[in-house]
Parts: structure tokens; sequence; C-alpha cells
């Protein structure tokens, strides 16, 4: 990652020499790993079945082990830790999931509104999220989550989560949270290892293989929306989205913390997020922050907006709206 | 360099020497550590699940007691002081244990935070260079700095002393008073952050206050203390050490006046949380009076509150600390009262209500339990093991064959 203060050290000094010692350290192992893993996925039948069973090689494990930081790892070192991804995706959930690693769009910052009007809180949003973001369906970790409300108050105290009635129901509101992508993100302050942080589109993100899972971003989120893998996550096979990207929706581990990320996976590529999709009404609208053309930055132009918790400073990047 | 391996292998000798009762100790001691393991071989292999913790709570019993122990850890000074400060001759006697029981505190501190990792296997991520670490901006990379610093600090003073008196030396407190000073400092930073880790979330209104540090200071310097008054006094009646009464006076005086201030300050937020309450008061609520009718926690509040009433109350009328049974019942009255108060009482109810307004409670599972016990007993073998060599070299009976003899005293 050219420009963090790691590599600007001078070459002399100890710090920047174990720097770079460490460095050719995990690239040899991870390269190394990768050549061996390949070796076995493209060898005969027979030495692939000899590596499925209990999951992947022993050198994608000691490889996946020593893998650096997202953020400081080279081409070919995320190149090497997809392809141990998608091995042991192959070998533990006999899928072959696709983990793309995109980039930010530039010129791009993505923001997102919900009209509250017309939310009628289907949960479709919901179910379309968990279908797109892989998560545990034992676990039952979802990103959004909708809150009935009574029409004459605001209080999230005084909401109700687990409605479970035909809707809408009479003298009630619904209000979805799911991660607001905070400009000011008192999460990514929290995490004692920089393993969440802000993407250039605005998008923060989480490296599930360097995050630690002390929880400390959990507690530090005002909207509740980061979600930790209390267990391993399960899902049936059939029902695996294989279309991923690294710092989104691939199968996570157990012990990590895992959040919304506005479907990068999607909205990298040019498209809308799964909840915007699934939603029957159109209360939701997302697009690029950045673009005074955008359906987005009419709605913030024209409309009565707030965001929540706004008194925080936490500058969020969703915004609710009435019309 | 023979001689440094020496004297290991001579202090690790000592660990074995010891009647039934000391084998019986350390034998009870390790079979909570084997109970603690197997608790924690399960929750190794299932996750983090098997605790009572959940997204709602996402802290437990784990962090409780860590938050309890960074306390007991920097109480230490309160011995460091008058003994490096103020040449109190009582102090310095026995500075070398409440050092000890800092260095026990501090590895309980680091076991709670490991046990309570959802990757433990990634610690090397949290050691700086080799990982990647949040510093100056995350608390918890602070906390890392600052709890292994003043283990460090416990472990190399007295190992200096003592190596110094088992070669027959009188050590140089020129050459080592500097670290006293900074470890004096360091003490009250490591609870001072342990506090900011908490202080430093908005998000959770019931934490959000500056009175949080003072706070954590306060029931630190009662809590601890009362823990090295029982220490000594276990000590004074099963070894051959003399403990100067005096320093257990001194230190009685400091539990009674920090909890004096500890309640103070508790009372100060009950009545910001409840004169005015606004929605940021729902957690307090939570914690004294429940809830939408949860109130998991109020029975373990008030019995808090309680224990540390008739603890301070015992502790201030003189004739009544003057009884060693009494001083004695008022410090465990301090330590589990001001456990409760700064762990579950206030780990808990940060988390109750959620930021979204939702009220799910928390209680440890057995799992929980067992390990915490496990961590516990760890602490306490590891006080036992610093302790043991140090009393034997403080006595004399243990010195290097060509050390120059001394007058046999504990105070140096």
């Amino acid at each position: 990652m050219p420009g963090t203060p790691e590599n600007k050290k001078g070459p002399d000094t100890p710090a920047a020499r174990q720097e770079l010692s460490r460095r050719d350290a995990l690239r040899i192992l991870g390269v190394g790993a990768a050549a061996l893993g390949s070796a076995v996925a493209h060898g005969s039948e027979p030495a692939k079945a000899s590596a499925a069973p209990g999951g992947t090689t022993l050198m994608d494990k000691v490889g996946e082990y020593f893998q650096d930081h997202y953020q400081r790892m080279t081409k070919e070192e995320i190149d090497a830790a997809i392809g141990r991804l998608e091995r042991k995706y192959k070998t533990q959930l006999g899928v072959d999931v696709k983990v793309a690693d995109t980039p930010p769009i530039p010129g791009v910052v993505f923001g997102y509104a919900l009209n509250l009007n017309k939310c009628k809180g289907y949960r479709e949003c919901v179910k379309a999220c968990v279908a797109e973001n892989n998560q545990g369906r034992d676990s039952q970790i979802q990103y959004i989550r909708v809150l009935e409300i009574d029409r004459d108050t605001a209080s999230l105290e005084e909401s109700d989560h687990y409605y479970d009635h035909e809707v809408p129901a009479p003298g009630k509101y619904y209000m979805p949270v799911q991660c607001l992508q905070c400009e000011n993100p008192p999460c990514v302050a929290a995490c004692p290892v920089k393993a969440t942080w802000k993407e250039v589109d605005g998008i923060v993100v989480i490296d599930y293989n360097w995050c630690i899972g002390c929880r400390f971003c959990l507690a530090a989120c005002p909207y509740w929306a980061r979600h930790f893998n209390w267990t391993e996550p399960v899902i049936p096979k059939e029902e695996i989205n294989p279309v991923t990207h690294y710092l989104s929706n691939r199968p996570r581990s157990r012990g990590v913390m895992e959040k919304c990320t506005f479907c990068l996976q999607r909205t990298r590529k040019g498209k809308m997020p799964a909840c915007q999709e699934a939603c029957p009404n159109g209360a939701r609208v997302f697009g690029n922050l950045l673009d005074p053309e955008s359906e987005i930055r009419y709605v913030l132009e024209n409309k009565t907006v707030f965001r929540l918790k706004e008194e925080l400073n936490t500058e969020p990047k969703f915004w609710y709206y009435v019309d | 360099m023979t001689l440094l391996i020496e004297f290991w292998m001579r202090c690790f000798k000592e660990l074995l020497k010891g009647g039934g009762l000391y084998k019986l100790w350390l034998g009870g001691l390790a079979s909570f550590v084997v109970i603690g393991l197997v608790a924690y071989t399960r929750q190794a292999s299932q996750g983090l699940i098997v605790s009572g913790m959940s997204d709602q709570v996402s802290w437990g019993v784990y962090i409780a007691n860590f938050t309890f122990l960074v306390g007991v850890a920097a109480a230490a000074v309160m011995v460091v002081i008058p003994a490096y400060i103020f040449h109190d001759t009582a102090a310095k006697s026995v500075v070398l244990l409440a050092e000890g029981v800092a260095v026990a505190a501090c590895i309980m501190c680091l076991l709670f935070v490991v046990v309570d990792m959802g990757r433990p296997d990634r610690f090397w991520h949290l050691i700086p260079g080799i990982g990647r670490f949040n510093w100056p901006h995350s608390m918890l990379a602070w906390d890392v700095i600052v709890l292994n610093g003043y283990l460090v600090l416990n472990l190399f003073i007295p190992m200096y002393v003592l190596h110094n008196k088992y070669q027959g030396n009188e050590p140089d407190i020129n050459k080592y008073f500097p670290f006293i000073v900074l470890a004096i400092f360091w003490a009250i930073s490591i609870h001072t952050v342990t506090a900011f880790l908490f202080v430093s979330n908005p998000a959770r209104p019931f934490w959000h206050t500056a009175l949080l540090g003072p706070r954590f200071i306060a029931s630190a310097f009662a809590a601890g203390p009362a823990v090295i008054i029982l220490a000594l006094q276990v000590i004074a009646a099963k070894t051959d050490f003399k403990v100067d009464k005096q320093i257990i006076r001194n230190l009685a005086i400091v539990t009674t006046v920090a909890m004096q201030i500890n309640l103070f300050m508790l009372g100060a937020e009950i009545f910001t949380e409840f004169y005015a309450a606004t929605s940021h008061s729902a957690s307090a609520h939570y914690l004294f009076v429940g809830l939408n009718g949860r109130h998991a926690l109020v029975p373990w509040i008030y019995s808090a509150i309680t224990m540390e009433l008739i603890g301070v109350t015992i502790l201030m009328i003189h004739p009544l600390r003057e009884q060693t049974r009494l001083m004695n019942l008022a410090c465990i009255f301090a330590i589990v009262g001001i456990w409760i108060e700064k762990g579950m009482g206030l780990i808990i109810p940060g988390f109750v209500p959620t930021p979204l307004g939702e009220i799910v409670e928390y209680s440890p599972t057995m799992i929980e339990v067992l390990v915490s016990l496990g961590i516990w007993a760890i602490g306490f073998m590891v006080f036992t093991f610093l302790a043991k060599p140090a009393i034997a070299i403080e006595m004399g009976r243990l010195k290097s064959a060509n050390a120059v003899p001394r007058p046999v005293t504990p105070a140096h």
C-alpha cells in the first residue's frame, strides 16, 4: 500500500528493516502457499480428493494464518489470498465462490436515502440482504433491522424490533436501520488493529482475515450496525451467493465482525444494493453523492431529510426523508 | 550469566518446597485451572456462542473482571508511593509483595482479554511493528501498551531488587528510582485508559461521562488496597515473614477514604441520571430500578451498594476498624461490592438498552464462570509463585553461596 507511514521510513532504520523482512517473509509464505495450494487444486483428481477432508491444505492454512492486512498486501498477495479463499470455499462449502477485488469507482461516494412514507415494514429488504450477503442462517445475522414505531414519537427506545403481524399496522410507521456508512465512523477509530476502515467511496469495510474479534467496534457503533459471528456461520449450499467481494459478502468465519457494505460487490459494478432492488414500494434511493444529477442528490436538495443521532457528529451517509 | 541462571533455578526450587497446606493450596488452584481450561476448550471449539453474550450485550463477565483487575493492578501504587516517595519503612517492607499483586492482576487482565477475543489466534495482529496497531486512535491499542508496560515494570523492578539481595548486595536505589516514578504515573494511566475505553463511546451514554475515570481510580484505590490487606494477613499467618501492622492500618485508611470518595461520586451519578432523567438515563434506570419489566441487575447493584455502605461504615469508625475481623469483613465487602459495581454494574448496563432501544438481558453461562474462576486461580498461583521466593530472599533463607552476609531485616 503506497503512502502508508510504514513504507515511508528510511531504509536503514531497524524498524524499516524489520518491516521489510517481515513483508518478505509473509510474501514468500503467501506465494509458496498459493503455489502449493494451486498445485493441489489443479492437480490430478485423487490429489484434490485427499485435500478435501477437513478443509484446506496445510500450506493454505499457513498462508492464511500469516496473511497480511488487506491494505498492506500487494496485488499478487491479494490474488494469492483470494486463491486460498476460493479453494477453501470449494472444499468446505462445495461451492465455486468467486471472490472479486473490485476497487472503488473514481469520483463516486455512495449515499442512501429512505422514504419513511413509503416504507410499510414488509422486511423484503432484510430477506434480500441475507440472500445476497451470505449471512449465517442459524446465527440469524441481519444487517437491516426494521423498527416499528408509534406515529406520535420518534423514540427508538419505544420501537418494536420483532413485530409479527400484518403490516402496515394502524398508528405505526416503519424505520429500517442498517450501517449508515458514517463519514466519521466511531467503529474505525475503536478498532485496535485497523481491521476496519473507510474506503474512498465512503464504505466502511472489514478485513475478515484481520479482525481479532474484540467487539470494541460493536460497542462504539451508535446504530447497532455491526454484528459478531458468535458461532460458525452455516448457509445451506444451494443458498450461497457465489458472486462475492473480498471486503464484502464472501463467506465469513466464526469469531469476526461483519456489517452492511451497501452491497459493494454490486454497487461498485454499477448495480443497486440488494435491499434497494427488493423494496416493493420504492422507498429506497441509492446513488452517487458526488453526481449533481443523481436521484439521491435530488432527494437531499428537495425533501425534508434527517439523519439518525446527528448530535454524535458521525455524519452518516444515510438519510431518512418524508414527502 | 550462569549466576542469573542459578538465581532462577534456586527461585524455582523454592516453589517446590512447602508443607501439606501449601501443596493443598497449589493443588486446589491447579484443579480450578484445569476445569477452566476444559471450559475454555469448549469455548474455543464452539465459539463465543457458549457465552451468555449476544450482539445486544456484547461484553460480559470477562470484561467485567478485566475492568476490576486493572484497578487492583493500579492500586499497588498505594504501597509504592509511601515506600519510595515518603520512605515509610512499613510500606517498604511489603512493597515487593504489593508489586507481586500488581503482576498477578495484570496477567489476569491480559488473560481475560484473550478469552474474550473471537480470534485469539490472531494475537500477532496486535504486536506493534509486525501487526497493524491503531495507535493513537484506538483506546484498546493504548490499553495493550499500558497494561504490558505496567506488567514489565512491576516484574523488573522487584526482580532487580531481589536479585541484588540474593547476591548479598544492597540494591542501588538510584538505578531503579526513575522506574519507580514511571511506574507510579503508569499505574494511574492504566486505569484511566481503561476508563477511557468506555468513556470514548458516545454511542453508550451510560459510560460517556467524565466522572468515570475518577470513579475508576477511586474504586481501584478502595478495592486494591483491600486485596493487599487480605494477602498480607495470609502471608503473615502462613509464613515466617513479618508484616508490620502499621502498613495494614495505613492501607485500611486508604481504602476508607477511597470508598468514601467513590460512594460520593456514585451518588453524584445517581442524582444526574435520575433528577432530570433523559433518554440517556435508560441504562441507569435499567440498573437501579429496571426498565420495561426487565431488572436482572437490580439485586446485584443493591447488594453492591449495601456491601459498600456496611464496609465503609466499619472502616470509618476507628474502634470497629481496629478489630481485625471486622476490618477484614469490610475489606471483603469492599472487594465484592466494587467488583459488582464496576464490573457487572458498569459493563452490562452500558449495553442495555442497545443503541436501537432493544432491551436484552445478560447473565454469564457456566462456561464463562468456570473460565473466569480458572483465570482467578492462575492469578492466585502467579502471586504465590512470586511471593514465595521473594519472601525466602527477604528472610535471607535464599541467597547466593558467595553472598556478602547482611543483617536479616525485611526492610531495604
